[in-house]
């Protein structure tokens, strides 16, 4: 079974071709936000790069979110139209699941956090076991030190990744000290690679979506909507 | 050349419109999902709301289109998309979405400005239309005058510098309570509203330019509301409509007229959402039959934001071999007829 993915949740944009256990290809780009121009080309790239059509394609992951609004709806757009067009099956995993996908088979709980803007991160919480990693906390946003109010209280060694450790390093070691612990670099931010091996193990469970239905999981609503509603609760 | 059969993509602002056209005249399915409704809480377009539900609409609006159709992806020879100006994020859906259908189906991509795709409305409903025009695209976003010589070659004549028409219509129907959108509520009350009733400015800046401003005449609106109010004196919200649309209306009338007869051309065409509004349809018709000039515009459904006009701009294009690249990207101030 051959997989594509699609990742432009964050500043990077990242595209693998994966053939149940064999990484055919992988393409990182961490040049900034430019996912509109970048995304496509590099799909095709990737894909001429292995030798291989769309159509020999068995399936497509996408990077679903919590990310940049923008980063998401492109990545899933594209997704979709090459889904709808070529009629191939589409699954959707979770940016946070396929980045912590990345230190997968460590010891110490892994904590993924993306930058959320307004000083805050996306993160969730996750665990390894002997067969595969499972999420302890639910999709959230929240500042920094309220994540570390948390973590303290659990008491264990945590490891961070993400583009939230660029901004909130010195914040969280401040704060948890020891308890924490970072990636290192090569394994930092989202990697396609990961996402394929998510997307896979939905794919081989018969999962698909629906692309009339699928949204992105934008986590946050948006300025105007929670503006709407606070006024209509005053009112 | 052989048959051009587009599938169109058009999501710059709050409609996601696809439709099927073939050769540029034969529109074979047309949808458009309309997100006013969306909209209307907030009392104007929201852009992250209206990205959000593009992406919603766009996989099934494209589904209808080809099932109206009765064709497959096969089947289509281009994908269009309008890539600016208007809302970023709205327009990334649609950009993403054409490339990748483009891609996916191994055909030309072809990138449309979205005010080209208001002025093709006008030749996907009228094959008999001879160049040179002057054509006056009127809309929420924009207020623009060119002169159009030949299939995509314009001379830019101006625009407006501040509001445009459509946006003016917006904000004054907003001051006097009448909702969103605009333009056809102010048209509504005008109708029973006396233009003449309140005096309005008319902004005719510089002599001989052609550009355009809106703002101080609904500046002054806003500032007679407030003078009645203070005054405790009843407002006329149908006087008030009447006499700024008149305003509106005169000025685009003129600098149009006065384009067309220093251009020599015999036809004037009228394109976008506010050439929908029939007393300014009617006012240019009247001027024109007094000067032996023929006046064009499109049908209603295809003055407001719609797919068929940028498959009917993209058949040109086509002809003319002009295609975009898989990085084509959205651009929000894209420029139009200016080189
Ligand atoms: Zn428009």
């Amino acid at each position: 079974m051959i997989i594509l993915s699609i990742d432009s949740a964050t500043p990077v944009a990242g595209v693998a071709i994966v053939d149940n256990n064999k990484i055919l290809a992988e393409n990182f780009l961490n040049t900034g936000n430019t996912h509109s121009e970048k995304l496509l080309p590099l799909i095709k790239q990737t894909l001429e790069g292995v030798k291989l059509e769309l159509k020999s394609i068995d399936g497509i992951a996408v990077s679903i979110g919590p990310g940049s609004f923008t980063g998401l709806r492109i990545g899933l757009a594209t997704a979709k139209a090459l889904s709808q067009v070529a009629g191939i099956k589409l699954v959707a995993i979770p940016t946070l699941d396929a980045l912590a996908q990345n230190l997968a088979g460590i010891a110490q709980l892994i904590c993924p956090i993306l930058n959320a803007r307004k000083g805050e991160v996306y993160t969730a919480l996750y665990q390894s076991n002997s067969v595969e990693l499972i999420r302890q906390s639910e999709y959230t946003a929240l500042s920094p030190s309220a994540l570390c109010d948390e973590l303290r209280d659990l008491g264990k060694p945590v490891t961070f990744l993400g583009d939230g450790v660029f901004e909130y390093k010195e914040i969280i070691a401040s704060l948890l000290g020891s308890q924490a612990h970072w990636a290192s670099l090569h394994q930092l931010l989202p990697r396609a690679a990961s996402l394929a091996v998510l997307g896979l193990k939905e794919l081989e469970q018969g999962k698909g979506e629906n692309i009339f239905t699928l949204k992105p999981f934008y986590l946050r609503k948006s300025e105007a909507e929670i503006k709407w509603e606070a006024g209509r609760c005053q009112r | 050349m052989t048959d051009t059969i587009i599938l169109a993509v058009e999501t710059s602002c709050d409609e996601t419109a696809v439709a099927v056209v073939k050769n540029g005249t034969e529109v074979l399915a047309e949808v458009v999902a309309s997100q006013i409704s969306t909209h209307q809480k907030f009392g104007g377009v929201v852009p992250e709301v209206a990205s959000r539900k593009h992406l919603e609409l766009i996989n099934i609006s494209i589904e209808e289109a080809l099932e109206q159709a009765n064709l497959t992806f096969s089947e289509i020879t281009h994908f269009a998309v309008t890539y600016g100006p208007g809302l970023v994020g709205a327009l990334l859906v649609g950009v993403a979405t054409a490339k990748a259908m483009a891609f996916a189906a191994q055909k030309p991509l072809i990138g449309v400005h979205h005010i080209e795709g208001h002025v093709y409305a006008n030749f996907l409903t009228h094959n008999d239309i001879e160049f040179p025009v002057v054509c006056l695209i009127v809309s929420g976003g924009h207020t623009t005058l060119v002169e159009i010589t030949d299939y995509g070659k314009y001379q830019f004549l101006g625009q407006t510098r501040d509001d445009a028409a459509g946006e003016a219509f917006d904000k004054v129907a907003r001051a006097l309570g009448l909702g969103y959108p605009g333009g056809p509520k102010i048209e509504e009350c005008a109708r029973e509203g006396s233009n003449t009733a309140i005096k309005l400015p008319r902004s005719w800046l510089e002599d001989g330019s052609y550009d355009f401003s809106f703002s101080g005449l609904k500046s002054a609106v806003l500032n007679y509301l407030n003078k009645q109010e203070m005054k405790k004196e009843a407002i006329n919200i149908n006087d008030v409509a009447a006499s700024f649309q008149e305003a509106v209306i005169e000025v685009l009338s003129e600098k149009t007229l006065r384009a067309a007869k220093e251009a020599q051309v015999k036809t004037i065409l009228l394109a976008g959402g506010v050439a929908a509004n029939k007393a300014l349809r009617e006012d240019l018709s009247d001027r024109c039959s007094k000067l032996g000039i023929r006046l064009v515009y499109p049908p209603i459904k295809y003055c407001t934001d719609n797919a068929a006009m940028i498959g009917c701009a993209a058949h040109y294009k086509a002809l003319r071999g002009e295609f975009a690249e898989l990085n084509l990207n959205a651009v929000p101030n894209l420029k139009f007829g200016v080189s």
